[in-house]
């Protein structure tokens, strides 16, 4: 397996997305070694802004060459924005997987206990080292 | 257990990512990516081992009489050094094979699909009883590579003195290149002008580094097979397990160019009633109107009823757009029509569309 990067800034669902708190919102995408994973990124199903999503659900679908893979909510909410820029570029997954946001989400009340379930990088890179 | 080719030591040294495909441990894609190695060959070159693939070798003074009955092409056309695609059918027309021919100095190279190598040695065999013909596995001897693109020529030339320039497409030379006897067929399964060569199996390690580091500066790159699929995809051409099976037949499958109806070959009775009656379905090229990817088994419907199903789709990366064969009635096979693939559930808008989906650029 090649080495994967991992953000500092984020906190990471055992099914490969990070969540990441920026103000009052929650951005989300895939790690680095999800989209390795994944080889070459090709398509996007978003979900839709005003969508209600629940943390641990499936609320997106990334199609790479190899596979149509889930994307689950790491965090509850509503979507509040989706990154339109994965339609004609989804390659940026792959180049760029700590900046290729995929949905935004105004976070519950739940949210501390949401962000205390997913694990910090340090575990999440234990986490994956048990997958290999 | 696995097999592997002889340069699987290479390819984990490069950083391949090694899959099972048809039995053997084979590189899927490189550190470039598939996307990446799919341009280079259309743009520049790309170098694939394929050594999975079975190499047949029909010799004797009977093996013209019956290879003619084995296969659907006609080898009375075939001049020594041609080479040729043609198919196996069974007494019932399905298929047993897809395969490439060879016609060599008093000798015939079979190529055939890794996943088809048993079963095509043992039906071969069954037929070749009785007469004075051998059959002779030459796979283990003979390594195969695939450097295709539109500067195989000119990569391929840095290691010989041969002009390549003569060889015509789909002909064969058997010639020196890099200081081995080499056979160069200019053949391939991209839609790119190229080359399948035969490699002496204790020079393949080396002699695939020649290639890479002659092909450098022109962009040469290795291929896995996740490349291979999709350029094999864009140009339409078939694939055993996929467009071809046991339970399809060729006219079917639109490889009604390949068969030669004035000779006889096992199944041309099922098959001439089949193109009396024409075929109740037909494998079709779709387009998505509505963006997703169609892939493998996924349903195909008209007004919410299943009518097929997707043999291969993806998105394609030359032409950027999903993409899909499938087999379908034949009702439903012209040009335009309305269909839908079901993506998880969801009928999502497609139509029929020209195949190939990329008209190949060979040499003529």
């Amino acid at each position: 397996m090649a080495s994967y990067k991992l953000d500092q800034s984020v906190r990471y669902a055992k099914s490969h997305e990070w969540a990441r708190v920026d103000d009052d919102i929650v951005v989300v995408g895939i790690s680095d070694y999800a989209q390795d994973a994944l080889s070459d990124v090709v398509y996007i199903d978003l979900p839709e802004v005003g969508d209600t999503v629940t943390a641990g659900k499936q609320v997106s679908t990334v199609e790479s060459v190899k596979a149509a893979e889930d994307v689950n909510a790491p965090i509850s909410g509503e979507v509040i924005e989706v990154n339109t820029a994965l339609e004609d570029t989804p390659e940026i997954v792959n180049e760029r997987p700590y900046d290729a946001w995929f949905f935004k989400v105004k976070p519950t009340d739940k949210l501390d206990a949401e962000l205390a379930a997913l694990l910090a990088p340090a575990d999440y890179e234990k986490f994956v080292a048990e997958l290999e | 257990m696995l097999q592997r080719t002889p340069l699987y030591e290479t390819h984990v040294a490069m950083g391949g990512r090694m899959v099972e495909f048809a039995g053997y441990e084979l590189p899927v894609q490189y550190p470039a990516g598939p996307t990446a190695e799919h341009h280079a060959v259309r743009t520049a070159a790309g170098l694939f081992d394929i050594d999975h693939m079975g190499q047949f070798e029909i010799g004797g003074p009977d093996a013209e009489i019956c290879l003619q009955q084995l296969q659907v092409w006609d080898l009375d056309q075939m001049a020594e050094g041609e080479a040729h695609y043609s198919v196996l059918c069974y007494d019932d027309g399905t298929v047993v094979d897809d395969i490439f021919l060879y016609k060599l100095h008093r000798r015939w190279l079979m190529i055939v699909n890794a996943s088809n190598r048993a079963k095509d040695w043992a039906w071969i065999e069954h037929h070749l009883h009785g007469y004075d013909a051998a059959l002779i596995e030459r796979s283990d001897e003979l390594a195969m590579l695939a450097l295709q693109g539109p500067k195989a020529e000119q990569i391929l030339q840095k290691l010989t003195s041969y002009p390549l320039v003569t060889v015509a497409p789909r002909t064969a030379v058997e010639t020196q290149i890099g200081g081995l006897m080499v056979i160069a067929g200019r053949t391939g399964y991209t839609g790119e002008d190229g080359f399948e060569l035969y490699v002496p199996v204790e020079g393949v390690v080396t002699f695939w580094r020649l290639l890479l580091d002659a092909g450098k500066e022109d962009g040469l790159l290795a291929c896995g097979l996740a490349a291979r699929d999709s350029l094999r995809f864009e140009a339409s051409m078939p694939l055993y397990g996929h467009e071809l099976s046991p339970q399809i037949n060729p006219l079917e499958a639109r490889l009604g160019w390949t068969m030669s109806w004035n000779k006889p070959f096992i199944g041309r009775d099922a098959l001439l009633k089949v193109k009396l009656e024409k075929p109740a379905r037909l494998l079709v090229g779709l387009e998505m109107v509505e963006k997703a990817v169609p892939r493998e088994h996924y349903d195909v419907a008209s007004d919410g009823q299943v009518i097929g199903h997707v043999t291969s789709g993806m998105k394609s990366p030359t032409l950027d757009k999903f993409l899909a064969m499938a087999y379908v009635p034949s009702a439903y096979s012209a040009l335009g029509t309305r269909l839908d693939v079901i993506v998880r559930g969801q009928p999502k808008a497609a139509v029929v569309v020209k195949r190939p989906f990329y008209k190949p650029k060979y040499k003529v």
